[in-house]
């Protein structure tokens, strides 16, 4: 048993280290995605492809760097230390892995490239107004009519839909077959005619999410992935992949650097919050769950790289993770007192961009409103509960 | 014992119940919220037209002879309601300044104009280093002929962009954070030398940054004796956590109401969500958790007018109970309404965002459990 980095991986480090703190654009140095443009979003992603390193996790022979599992790991950390914009999943971690795993030579001819440079940008079209936690209800058909597929239906929570080229989408095919078995894998060009993407503002006043209305769609029948009705089956590949890396790790720890300094500007009686007892005992507490949770990971990987799991273990990163992430942003509301009232400007530029309060303080209660997500999405903590009782405990 | 509320009680609660409900949906306080004025003057003076603006003034001032379960009351519903209005900064806090600390000059001067709807209050209190203390100001008020002399800075004052008025506390000796040397002052929002800023909260209200540079007031400016004045805030603003405290209680029935409901009719994997066991407790708990906080509310209501020590113990109490229970049922009830409850559409996140907000306003849950213990 070994926690250390080997001389290789500690190497390694360094060298990635070095590479981010010479390439990652000055400018986007702690932006918030939320506030960013399309193209600053995608500045990180176009260096990386550039590099060679922007799907460290993929095959070699598609684009991946054939890094250990270990150096994955520390490359993940690396970014979140030097807090770079994180890559959006949906081509890159989502479609692209179901792609060249289940797509045909034409299909990985065809969207492989786009998804590596950024040049087409995805969205995820599987939650419905009707199907959230019980995913395989979904309703939104299609029904084959010579070499097309006629769409109909919605999806919702789409997020960044507003700037996607393509959506992957999972379509009911044979509505009389058990749940499961009548679902197919679309890939829908959002050009086509009969799509309208409606933006949802969520409670922080940011919009990241959207819904999205399929009214007689016609996706090319070459679209589909796989075999028609074998949907699920991508589906639940892709899900897996949606769980590693979601317990964030190393951007908890950042974030909790933050709370720290946040904590240690704000006074209590002439003292810093952070040396009062009541607040660096809950500061200790959640950083000592993260501790607890980086192990944990770090045991899912050493087990992963010998060729076991990720299983069912992963929703205990994703519960874990997500009420860390939760916790700190709580802590940070607690820690800026009054001025957590404060609205920071999001979407609507109001004229008045006035924002008052220390350093840093900015939004700090839209940030802990808007993490409220995160035990919803991706499978909700109730259902990663069950998956857990079902799958590890077999209850 | 009796826990009932008398006949005109329940009409009260009528009379606000049957306003709200024909004049302030959820979708118009949305839009009142994010338009340039951010509150209506037009149901200001409704409020001053029902009487509600008078509730806890006596007879003799020109009010109803109304007490705390008056305010509760109007508060309870308020919060239902989500009213963004500055009741509690107008009608509570300065309201209660004036009548448990003016002189019989400034409530003859200033009463009338709260009740009938035509003066706004805003209480600048707060400073940037002083957290939740009420004694640690650095703002001062320096002897001035008769009169003085302010120089400070205050923070997130609530309300102040509606106001014509300032209750502002300042230092008129003693040390930074001494209890002696508080004094508190009516101040013009219009006076020489007050520079306001202003900006929206993030539970639909407004606030400013006010900036005092050497403003003179009058004597007559003062409330009570100079120098004596921390007794007073902390007894006006522990009525405001009473206020605050049945504010919380409605926020929550709305939330408790509207999760309960949802989980009924909202189906996944063939069942109403509601039928999940674990979804079952999480909502039982929820429940708890309002009752308790009911129960305190009464219970700091009851006591506002006990000595000191008591009146702390209560006030302190109820806060950390709201504070608590505010932030389980308001997460819980987002949790469980999913996607959906994480809108700006619903009024989920407003019910919660605005608990959140009640639990930073006057001292959260670690400064009053502090409060709390050494006050026991």
């Amino acid at each position: 048993m070994d926690m250390r980095f080997s001389p290789d991986e500690l190497a390694f480090r360094d060298e990635v280290r070095e590479f981010i703190a010479n390439n990652y654009p000055q400018e986007l140095r702690g932006a918030r995605r939320g506030e960013m443009s399309k193209e600053d979003i995608l500045k990180w992603h176009r260096i990386l492809y550039k590099k060679g390193w922007v799907v460290p996790h993929w095959p070699v022979e598609y684009g991946g760097t054939g890094w250990t599992i270990t150096q994955r790991y520390i490359w993940n950390e690396e970014n979140a230390r030097a807090e770079t914009t994180p890559l959006l999943p949906f081509g890159l971690s989502m479609v692209g892995p179901v792609i060249y795993t289940f797509g045909n030579e034409e299909q990985k001819k065809r969207f492989l490239p786009g998804i590596l440079s950024g040049d087409d940008w995805w969205c995820q079209g599987y939650s419905e107004p009707g199907s959230g936690s019980d995913l395989a209800s979904l309703r939104t058909k299609a029904v084959r009519e010579g070499d097309h597929y006629i769409v109909n239906g919605s999806k919702t929570w789409t997020t960044l839909a507003q700037h996607a080229d393509w959506m992957f989408c999972l379509v009911r095919t044979d509505p009389e077959a058990k749940q499961q078995e009548g679902i197919s894998f679309l890939l829908i060009d959002m050009k086509t005619p009969g799509i309208t993407v409606r933006p949802i503002i969520t409670m922080d006043g940011s919009h990241e999410v959207n819904e999205v209305f399929l009214e007689d769609v016609k996706v090319p029948a070459e679209n589909l992935i796989g075999e028609e009705n074998k949907g699920w089956t991508y589906a639940k590949f892709l899900l897996g992949n949606e769980r590693s890396g979601i317990a964030g790790v190393a951007r908890s720890k950042k974030a909790i650097e933050r709370l720290k300094k946040l904590a240690t500007a704000e006074l209590v009686d002439g003292t810093p919050l952070m040396k009062t007892d009541e607040f660096s005992r809950k500061v200790a507490e959640v950083e000592i769950d993260l501790s607890a949770l980086e192990v944990t990971e770090l045991r899912t990987l050493a087990a992963e790289s010998k060729g076991r799991g990720p299983g069912p273990e992963a929703s205990i990163l994703k519960i874990k993770g997500t009420e860390i992430q939760q916790r700190i942003t709580e802590l940070a509301v607690e820690a800026v007192g009054n001025y957590a009232l404060v609205q920071a400007p999001r979407l609507e530029v109001t004229g008045n961009e006035f924002v008052p309060g220390p350093e840093g303080s900015q939004g700090v209660a839209q940030d802990y409103f808007n993490m409220r997500k995160t035990s919803i999405y991706g499978g909700s903590n109730e259902i990663q509960h069950n998956i857990i009782a079902k799958m590890v405990l077999g209850l | 014992m009796d826990f009932s509320f008398t006949e005109e009680q329940t009409l009260l609660r009528n009379t606000v119940q049957s306003l709200l409900s024909d004049k302030y949906d959820f979708d118009t306080r949305r839009k009142v919220a994010k338009s340039a004025d951010g509150w209506r003057p037009e149901i200001w003076a409704q409020f001053a037209e029902l009487g509600l603006l008078a509730a806890p003034f006596s007879e003799e001032m020109g009010g109803l002879g109304g007490g705390a379960i008056e305010t509760m009351i109007v508060m309870e519903e308020f919060g239902r309601h989500l009213v963004i209005e500055p009741y509690v900064e107008t009608v509570v806090i300065a309201g209660g300044f004036l009548r448990e600390g003016g002189s019989a000059a400034q409530q003859e001067a200033h009463i009338p104009g709260i009740i009938g709807g035509e003066t706004v209050w805003a209480f600048a209190y707060a400073e940037p280093q002083g957290r939740y203390n009420l004694a640690d100001l650095t703002t001062t008020a320096k002897k001035d002929g008769s009169g003085y002399v302010i120089n400070g800075y205050k923070a997130v004052v609530l309300g102040a962009p509606w106001a014509q008025k300032l209750i502002v506390t300042a230092r008129t000796s003693g040390g930074q954070r001494d209890r002696d040397g508080v004094s508190v002052f009516i101040v013009d929002k219009s006076a020489a030398g007050v520079s306001t800023r202003d900006y929206p909260t993030v539970d639909g209200r407004r606030a400013s940054e006010i900036t005092f540079e050497n403003v003179k007031v009058d004597a007559d400016a003062l409330i009570g004796a100079e120098g004596k004045g921390l007794p007073l805030v902390e007894k006006i603003t522990d009525q405001a956590i009473a206020a605050l405290s049945a504010e919380a209680i409605g926020c929550m029935k709305e939330l408790n109401t509207a999760t309960v409901e949802y989980c009924k009719t909202r189906k996944q994997f063939g069942v109403p969500i509601g039928k999940f066991q674990v979804l079952q407790h999480r909502m039982v708990d929820m429940f708890m958790a309002y009752e308790q906080s009911v129960s305190m509310t009464y219970m700091v209501n009851l006591k506002l007018e006990e000595n000191d020590a008591e009146r702390t113990k209560a006030a302190a109490g109820a806060k950390v109970q709201i504070g608590k229970a505010g932030r389980f049922v308001g997460q819980q009830a987002v949790q469980l309404h999913g996607g959906m409850g994480m809108t700006d559409e619903l009024n989920v996140g407003h019910y919660f965002k605005r608990l959140t907000m009640i639990d930073t306003q006057f001292g959260n849950v670690d400064y009053q459990l502090k409060r709390y213990s050494e006050a026991a």
